[in-house]
């Protein structure tokens, strides 16, 4: 085995190799480019070294917008989606036919391009021809302008991002409730326990590591939003920005402004938030395992 | 019974979009922007398809987005089972300390990398080409941390004989540890497979020309070209999802275990 010692790193170059240049080396890079002045990528030059992309960051009410509806979509998309799809794995676990069928209904949405069913989304969100306000009007509620305008851009893309979002959490808490000891149930049914009860006291309770896992990953994901936001709205952040994420600005600064130091500044900024949110999930997961 | 209804509903709910997806791709144009409402086309017009698939170079699109879901499918899995397998079975020096960095890497957000990612791919002279849209993605840690935990399953005794018997390394791994995996490896293959089909913002950046375009970028911009032609608007975005929910339909459940796997390990 001694002799073998380097052998280990000719199998491990290939990924080595991609993961240094395309992983090791922009982190760093894109850490150190936040902090130069005046960086022009043409020439490589910058004027020292010093928080000026920060403040302009913290300064541009843009990117505080973006924070703030990134903000409003935690509050609504994650709890909504939690809800919503534990509701529906606790029935996909119980006693029912074409169980299969619904499970992989459900799923669907997470395999589909974000891009083709948000434009889909875009055109059921119509304000004209669109199918939501046609099914509002069977209700008798007037028709709302989703994406043409500031007021509701946000709310479409909530309901498009909740829609997306359920089919994850479903699969999780199912992997989840497989693996509640079904002596529990019996047990509860035995006393007769009424449903409610049984739900609150023993399924959410055991289920409570994965209902966490699905809150952090939801706020996560809330931070990378982009291409709901690109397809929703063709390739704009909603009428006035009002749609406008902590990733679309990013992209939209690097990109089309060429402000490459103030993205830079964002990106080490939303790295920090999702590192954060990730220590702070693996810190519970460690909590748990010590119990 | 209630269950029922809460779930039919919550199914409605699901497949609305996909119902409404194909139902307008078949409208003709006067009745896709009738009011009230058509729900169903009366004579499904088939033709926007071919009409769709001709107003834009799709098939060119079609064939970059096959071309480099396949390429880096077979690159990840072919990174992946070697970095695995060092992982596993062999000793080297600092081997933990590479193992915890990879999976430190894990943290880093993607689009984080984006825009230095994206200078390196201009001073590389790759920007539209296909090594800009493949080389980066040859390699995934996740799926490198997912496969090591496998590989050390099997048990090392396996190993052991092999070496009596005077296999090499290389033979082992190709012989023993990939076929024993092998339904890990095709979890692996589905979900690469469908992330790159569905990527849609590296492609964006790092291609200009028409030629290079994917499918998820050309159907952006066919939105933006066909204007108020909805009815052709969704027949393509019919022709970029139809091909992932034919592969889910008929390998669901690999799919469903890797995402599984991922969400309960990862």
């Amino acid at each position: 085995m001694k002799k073998s010692s380097l052998k280990g790193y000719l199998y491990l170059m290939p990924a080595l190799i991609i993961i240094l240049v395309f992983t090791a080396y922009p982190l760093i890079r894109v850490i150190l480019m936040s902090f130069y002045e005046d960086y022009s990528i043409i020439s490589g030059n910058h004027n020292g070294i010093g928080f000026a992309n920060y403040k302009e960051l913290f300064d541009d009410k843009v990117f505080l917008k973006a924070l703030r509806n990134t903000g409003i979509y935690v509050v609504f998309v994650v709890p909504c989606s939690i809800v919503l799809s534990l509701l529906l794995a606790v029935l996909l676990n119980s006693k029912i036919r074409l169980k299969g069928f619904f499970q992989a209904l459900f799923f669907l949405p997470y395999v589909t391009s974000v891009i083709a069913i948000g434009i889909v989304w875009s055109w059921i969100f119509n304000s004209n021809y669109g199918l939501l306000n046609y099914i509002l009007g069977i209700f008798h509620i007037e028709g709302i302008p989703w994406l043409n305008s500031p007021d509701y851009a946000l709310w479409a893309l909530i309901i498009f991002s909740i829609w997306k979002s359920l089919a994850f959490d479903i699969l999780i808490f199912l992997a989840g409730l497989q693996t509640i000891s079904p002596d529990l149930y019996h047990a509860a049914r035995v006393d007769s326990t009424p449903k409610r009860r049984v739900f609150f006291k023993i399924t959410v309770p055991l289920l409570s590591p994965m209902i966490t896992y699905a809150f952090v990953m939801g706020m996560i994901n809330a931070f990378k939003v982009y291409n709901e936001v690109f397809s929703l709205f063709n390739g704009k952040a909603g009428p006035a920005n009002s749609a406008i994420t902590v990733v679309y600005y990013i992209y939209d600064k690097f990109y089309n402004s060429a402000e490459y130091g103030v993205a830079a500044a964002g990106a080490v900024v939303l790295f920090a938030i999702i590192l954060g949110l990730t220590m702070f999930q693996m810190k519970l997961r460690g909590n748990k395992a010590e119990k | 019974m209630v269950k029922y209804i809460i779930l039919i509903i919550g199914g409605i709910f699901t497949l609305l979009p996909f119902v409404w997806m194909i139902s307008s791709s078949l409208k003709t144009g006067s009745e896709i922007v009738r009011i009230p409402l058509v729900l169903f086309p009366e004579y499904p017009q088939f033709n926007n398809y071919v009409m769709a698939w001709e107003a834009a170079p799709f098939a060119r699109y079609m064939i970059n987005t096959v071309l480099v879901s396949v390429l880096t499918t077979i690159g990840v899995l072919i990174t992946t089972t070697l970095a695995a397998f060092a992982f596993s079975r062999l000793e080297f020096p600092g081997k933990k300390i590479v193992f915890s960095l990879l999976v430190a890497t894990l943290m880093i957000p993607g689009e984080m990398l984006i825009i230095t990612n994206f200078i390196t791919i201009t001073k590389l002279k790759w920007i539209d080409s296909y090594q800009a849209l493949i080389v980066p993605w040859l390699s995934n840690v996740f799926y490198i941390y997912l496969l090591t935990q496998f590989f050390i399953q099997v048990p090392e005794s396996l190993y052991l004989a092999a070496k009596v018997d005077k296999c090499s390394d290389f033979k082992y791994m190709v012989n023993i540890m990939v076929p024993i995996n092998k339904n890990a490896l095709v979890t692996i293959a589905i979900l690469n497979f469908i992330g790159s089909w569905n990527s849609f913002m590296w492609p964006l950046l790092v291609t200009n020309s028409q030629n290079m375009r994917l499918l998820s970028n050309g159907l952006i911009r066919f939105q933006t070209e066909a204007g108020s032609s909805y009815e052709l608007i969704m027949a393509a975005s019919c022709i970029l999802v139809m091909p992932i929910v034919l592969l889910y339909i008929f390998l669901r459940r690999h799919i469903i275990e890797g995402v599984v796997m991922g969400g309960i390990k990862g």
